[in-house]
């Protein structure tokens, strides 16, 4: 896995954060960035520090940050075919029980439904056509959606049953 | 990425080193393919042992790989897969494709079975 350094953050987990963000999918935390790949890597470090911050266990940091990547890959990619001139907005928000996570470019979207299913055994030696479907595996609820306003948004949310409890809260719940 | 070639009993041995992932590492891989079957070496294990992140596209690379020798008459087998990158290729089937292995001897010993 590659290495993030939480250390040089100071990111010390907060518990449980839920009761601080009442303002739910309106509040959260939007990134935008032009379409370069590179930032893909920037993304990811903001993915893990938000998830670390909730207690999610690894595995499931590891996947939803892999979501995350995957999600901004195809915006960059396929939603806005590298054109640096248009953007990628990724927001999570944190919700009462669990985070949500948009991905929105400016392309001209596409029609979920038609992807080619990457299981079928006429599809296994594809050498493309499986992000999407591991993100639909590895996040709790994922939508495609086409805005009035132009461009593809994807909405991702992973429940908050996913986290390690920590001794804060253990000891909360003791009390 | 980085790939470092050994050969050990004619079978040519390629440890990948990083990250195969979108836009990193799918030119060095091909190009390192293409040399060795225009070599007519054949025989090909892919360690991915330290291998560090992999995501869709390096997914998607490890099956071109794999139909690009096996299209030149080839085999190509795949060596101490990481426990993510298991369950990405099991999650979409590709572990009933590829022949991996734990074991380097018992790889390297596959090929003359």
């Amino acid at each position: 896995m590659t290495r993030f350094l939480y250390d040089d953050y100071d990111l010390t987990p907060l518990g449980d954060v839920t009761h601080r963000t009442s303002q739910a999918e309106k509040g959260g935390i939007e990134i935008s960035f032009a379409s370069d790949l590179r930032y893909l890597d920037v993304i990811q470090v903001v993915s893990d520090s938000i998830t670390r911050m909730l207690n999610f266990d690894d595995d499931t940091r590891y996947w939803v940050g892999m979501s995350v990547r995957e999600s901004v890959t195809n915006a960059i990619l396929h939603g806005n075919k590298m054109d640096e001139e248009k953007r990628v907005w990724v927001r999570f928000a944190i919700d009462a029980d669990r985070l949500v996570i948009y991905v929105r470019d400016q392309g001209a979207g596409f029609d979920v439904s038609k992807l080619p299913n990457p299981l079928d055994p006429k599809n296994l030696l594809r050498p493309s056509g499986r992000g999407i479907f591991y993100i639909r595996t590895f996040m709790d609820d994922v939508r495609y959606s086409q805005l009035d306003e132009g461009g593809m948004e994807v909405r991702m949310e992973k429940r908050l049953n996913n986290r390690v409890k920590s001794d804060q809260e253990g000891e909360a719940n003791a009390n | 990425m980085r790939i470092d070639t050994r050969t050990i009993d004619g079978i040519t041995i390629l440890d990948v080193h990083g990250r195969i992932t979108i836009g990193e590492g799918s030119v060095e891989m091909r190009n390192k393919l293409r040399e060795l079957l225009q070599a007519g070496k054949k025989d090909i294990l892919l360690n991915l042992g330290d291998v560090s992140y992999v995501d869709s596209s390096g997914i998607g690379e490890l099956v071109s790989c794999y139909t690009t020798v096996t299209n030149q008459g080839g085999r190509l087998k795949l060596l101490h897969l990481t426990k993510k990158v298991q369950e990405l290729l099991a999650i979409t089937k590709l572990l009933t494709v590829f022949e991996s292995y734990e074991d380097e001897k018992k790889a390297i010993a596959s090929f003359s079975e």
